[in-house]
């Protein structure tokens, strides 16, 4: 008999996966990132958002964001298990956890595709 | 012979080695970058709506309260790069040893903070 945690069914091998690959895009983002505003000192209004008036820069932040969102889920949803004891309590706290990350997903869709 | 063993887990007595540090240090900067996604958004989002409101973080740049806000961010997502590198290390078993893991925990800190020290020193 192999007892689940209600609140965390079928995590493990694939949350550690997508822990790793969002962490490293997350990454390599921000490496280019740094390059961009380190090359572009002192930074202009024109510069950074004509930067994200690109396509492709707007569908990488995306990417950057949602890996940002996923992740951020895994490591809360750990925090949460390993400290928060109590079933309801826990649901909730997860329940507002992601109901908080879908809404920055949206955020995120609204600010890069209203960039003039 | 019996050992004498604490019967519970009392945080202020237990003695964590650097590698747990700098783990338990992971949790606590994700936990920060976590609270600070909603501040980062709105800040995002004001620096692209117009020029005046790219002036206006930039001024709001100025008062040493938003700095601090903002160096303790850099730490943050500075010791998680760092640390979560060095996470991803360990899992294609690169500096496993003992000796190592202790030498490459002391990077991870060593990095973090002189990166934030830098940054912020400009900042300021």
């Amino acid at each position: 008999m192999v007892e689940r945690i209600v609140s965390g069914a079928h995590y493990g091998l694939r949350d550690w996966l997508m822990q790793r690959i969002t962490g490293v895009a997350m990454a390599l983002y921000s490496l280019f990132m740094v390059a961009f505003l380190l090359t572009h000192q002192p930074l202009q209004f024109a510069e950074w958002s004509g930067l994200f008036q690109n396509q492709w820069m707007r569908l990488a932040s995306l990417l950057f964001l949602l890996s940002l969102y996923l992740h951020a889920w895994v490591g809360v949803r750990d925090i949460l298990m390993d400290y928060v004891h109590h079933t309801v309590l826990r649901l909730t706290a997860e329940a507002l956890v992601i109901l908080a990350l879908v809404g920055c997903t949206a955020w995120s869709v609204q600010i890069l595709w209203s960039i003039r | 012979m019996t050992r004498k063993r604490p019967k519970y887990l009392n945080l202020f007595r237990i003695k964590l080695p650097l590698p747990g540090i700098v783990s338990f240090l992971h949790r606590v900067s994700g936990a920060l970058l976590f609270i600070a996604i909603p501040l980062f958004l709105a800040v995002f989002q004001l620096t692209l709506n117009s020029p005046a409101d790219f002036d206006k973080v930039r001024q709001g740049l100025e008062s040493p309260l938003v700095k601090l806000v903002l160096i303790v961010l850099l730490w943050g997502y500075s010791h998680h790069f760092f640390a979560g590198l060095r996470f991803i290390a360990m899992d294609m078993g690169i500096g496993m040893e003992l000796g190592k893991t202790r030498r490459n925990s002391w990077l991870v800190l060593t990095f973090s903070l002189t990166l934030t020290a830098m940054i912020g020193g400009w900042l300021w």
